[in-house]
């Protein structure tokens, strides 16, 4: 053995040891640390998702979560990697309001993801909330500043689609007024709601046949 | 003597040895993150939490760790407390954390805290270590919230999102897109070498002079 | 070690004076521009020379602010600063805050000059850049286009915004020709376009006096012909190209020719002598480059004007395309068959 003189060439098990202590200490560390605050990180999100879906669907107090699982919509909990879900909203006395529908599609800059209230009775946009893009600070970021915009997504008639149309034009009740100089992010916003719809629209239950609200589905939390 | 080592170690990272003007280390977080004056402060504190820890713990097992596996040893450190920053965050400010998004995860890659590792917390003593760590950390919290916001006063006219002007202030807003960073960064950088320009310009004039005198 | 005043001064050939100097050739340029800086004034009033003297002045101080004590008086005499000054200001919109227009001249001296190493050295053309800055900075007001004045002495509200102060605009605001092409298919009649009787920047709504004062610089022998004509070809046959396709998406050869900076932009900017090729046929090169970049981002790009971001896209090509064009040196690399 070499001591003193060539004590900077240990053995190879001494440096895998080392490696494997450390990376055991540090792995122990990650999952105490991942288990902490997983609990909070979950109810962060849900807590997010169901501020949205209220703000969305005006005078909805309870929510649940509806899966497009093996071509049928069902009421479930979970959601698997690559199914999409819609989120139903009842109001206090458990009656169906309308649907929470999350959609996401190029903006100006990246993608733009939104949630938007639909109502398949009237055929109605309730309301519409931007939930992350990455457009112009000053113009494109009016698509969730403007409150002018985004109140414009309420009782907004989809059939058979939104128009966005210059400032101060519109007449009908699927028209919207787009923001003067972000033109490009308003259109975007529009068509990403009207795509979200058309891909929709065949898979929901026909009006007035919505499941109900399940009891213990509660709040969605 | 002691206490003038520490202060010394101390005192460089916050300006003589600045890890961002001086150094020019951890560009990567410091353009990208300095939007608001918000998140450059969380970064750099996410920053100061990795390196200070990191540098007690290389610094505490400084004789333990084998020289032929330091750098992984050093990497694994670091990604633990980055871990921990990471999931905290998420726990506590997720509206932040979204802000910062992968740069979290990227302080791994920061190359001032294996820099200090390699060059200072193997070394030197934990007392030592942790006062060059806490420097080090501060300098570059102190680089990340200057720039923060004199990005956010002149592009959004707030800091910390309190609006500073009034409601017709009109917003620079290429302040607040990645050009701002560099342009931001590049006048604070040309500022610091003017100021050491005329610093040594200063000095080598009292010299001659001096010299002249005696 | 720097002497200011050497005994010996050595030059390398050619020897032979004459009277091509840079200030000469800077003052010709201003020249050039006074009968578009005419027309900016009898189409706008007041407002022209607000916004065009804000530039100068934001130019001339930065200028005055950053040359080294020993070079200050040069670096004035030369007039490039007040040209730089007067180029911003004709690409810029009429109701423009004064006090972004002088921003404009400072970062385009500023950023756009003296940090490259002054006169000579720097890759973009400063005026363009100082533009591209004041775009991305404040996209509102630098595409809020105001209609023409009614009588000299009005100044529009817009123009006199207290500092970091957003502007008020006034009444109605018009779209440019380009921008009513590109959003609402609406082609603007050909005379007006000629003539410069339509929304826009300060300077380039008259083709015909921006084309007069590029015959000028022509005949004093100040800009390489080759690049003026080399854009405005490529944009006439590029955009007949595309109309035979479709005549109704894409706008005509003439519509393109007259509209927005081109005129502006290929006459006086893409000229610059620092930051344009020096060889004949780079000049060719770096002149299509432009013309094509113009016409695919009008026609294909998000924005509706692209002269500007033309003619920087091929400033950062110029010294690769003056490094591939270099002339043969007499006697070498000659075939010896």
């Amino acid at each position: 053995m070499n001591t003193g003189a060539n004590a900077a060439a240990p053995s190879s098990l001494r440096l895998i040891l080392t490696l494997a202590i450390a990376g055991l200490i540090s792995g122990i560390a990650i999952i105490g640390i991942y288990e902490s605050t997983l609990p909070t990180i979950t109810a962060n999100k849900a807590r997010e998702l169901r501020e949205a879906v209220f703000k969305v669907l005006p005078g909805v107090s309870q929510m649940q979560q509806f899966v497009w699982r093996g071509d049928q919509l069902i009421a479930a909990e979970d959601l698997q990697k690559d199914e999409e879900a819609v989120y139903g909203g009842y109001d206090e006395n458990g009656e169906f309001v309308g649907y929470a529908i999350p959609g996401a599609g190029p903006g100006f800059q990246d993608t733009i993801g939104l949630l938007f209230g639909f109502t398949p009775e009237q055929q109605l946009v309730l309301g519409m909330e931007v939930l992350e893009s990455r457009e112009t600070p000053g113009l494109g970021d009016k698509i969730y500043k403007d409150a002018d915009f985004v109140g414009s997504f309420s009782k907004l008639s989809i059939d058979p689609e939104i128009v966005a149309v210059k400032k101060g034009t519109t007449s009908q009740p699927n028209e919207i007024d787009a923001i003067t100089g972000a033109t490009i992010s308003s259109k975007a916003v529009v068509r990403i709601i009207n795509k979200t719809h058309s891909d929709w629209i065949q898979r929901l239950p026909p009006p007035g046949s919505e499941p109900p609200l399940r009891q213990d589905a509660g709040d969605g939390s | 003597m002691k206490k003038s080592d520490s202060y010394e170690e101390f005192i460089k990272g916050i300006w003589r040895d600045n890890p961002v003007f001086v150094q020019v280390l951890g560009m990567c977080p410091m353009l990208a993150v300095t939007n608001s004056a918000i998140n450059a402060v969380a970064m750099g504190m996410a920053t100061f939490f990795v390196l200070v820890g990191s540098s007690f713990l290389v610094s505490s097992f400084r004789n333990w760790i084998p020289k032929q596996v330091r750098i992984s040893c050093f990497i694994i450190i670091i990604a633990t407390f980055v871990t921990v920053a990471d999931y905290t965050l998420l726990a506590l400010v997720p509206k932040v954390h979204k802000e910062l998004g992968a740069f979290i995860p990227l302080i791994v890659a920061n190359c001032m805290i294996l820099g200090r590792q390699e060059a200072f917390s193997s070394r030197y003593p934990v007392r030592l270590a942790v006062m060059d760590a806490i420097g080090m950390a501060g300098g570059f919290l102190l680089a990340l919230f200057s720039l923060g916001a004199i990005r956010e006063i002149l592009g959004d006219g707030a800091l910390f999102g309190i609006k500073l002007f009034g409601e017709n202030f009109e917003p620079w807003v290429i302040m607040i897109l990645p050009p701002g960073g560099f342009l931001t960064l590049g006048v604070i950088l040309l500022f610091f070498n003017w100021f050491k320009f005329k610093k040594d310009e200063f000095l080598a004039e009292v010299a001659e002079a001096e010299r002249g005198g005696g | 070690m720097k002497k200011k005043d050497p005994d010996l001064l050595l030059f390398h050939a050619p020897l032979l004076r004459q009277g091509m100097t840079t200030p000469r050739a800077m003052r010709d340029v201003i020249y050039a521009l006074l009968p578009a800086t005419g027309a900016a004034l009898w189409f706008f009033g007041l407002s022209a020379v607000l916004v065009i003297g804000s530039c100068i002045a934001g130019a001339v101080l930065a200028e005055v602010t950053f040359a080294k004590r020993e070079t200050r008086g040069e670096s004035l005499r030369d007039a490039t600063g007040v040209l730089t000054g007067l180029l911003l200001g004709l690409t810029l919109p009429p109701g423009l805050p004064m006090w972004m227009a002088f921003l404009g001249g400072f970062v385009a001296i500023s950023l756009g000059k003296v940090i490259w190493g002054g006169l000579g050295h720097n890759l973009f053309n400063p005026a363009l850049l100082g533009r591209a800055f004041l775009l991305a900075t404040f996209p509102i007001a630098m595409t809020t286009w105001v209609p023409a004045a009614g009588g000299f002495l009005d100044v529009y509200a817009s123009n006199l915004a207290l500092p970091f102060m957003q502007a008020q605009v006034d009444g109605v605001t018009s779209a440019t020709p380009l921008g009513m092409m590109k959003f609402e298919q609406e082609v603007t009649p050909l005379a007006n376009l000629v003539l410069g009787r339509t929304g826009g920047s300060l300077g380039e709504t008259s083709g015909l006096l921006l084309l007069l004062g590029g015959i000028y610089l022509w005949l004093r022998r100040d800009l390489d012909w080759r690049i003026p004509v080399s854009i405005l070809l490529t944009v006439v046959i590029f955009s007949a190209v595309l109309t035979l396709f479709d005549g109704e998406r894409f706008p005509s050869p003439l519509f393109s020719l007259f509209s927005g900076g081109l005129m502006l932009g290929a006459i006086y900017m893409a000229t610059d002598p620092v930051t344009s090729p020096v060889t004949p046929r780079g000049a060719w090169i770096f002149g299509i480059g432009v013309g094509v970049l113009v016409i695919l981002i009008r026609v294909f790009g998000g924005l509706p004007e692209g002269v500007m971001y033309a003619i920087l896209l091929m400033n950062a090509a110029t010294p690769l395309i003056d490094r591939y064009t270099q002339p043969r040196v007499f006697g070498r690399g000659v075939d010896s068959t």
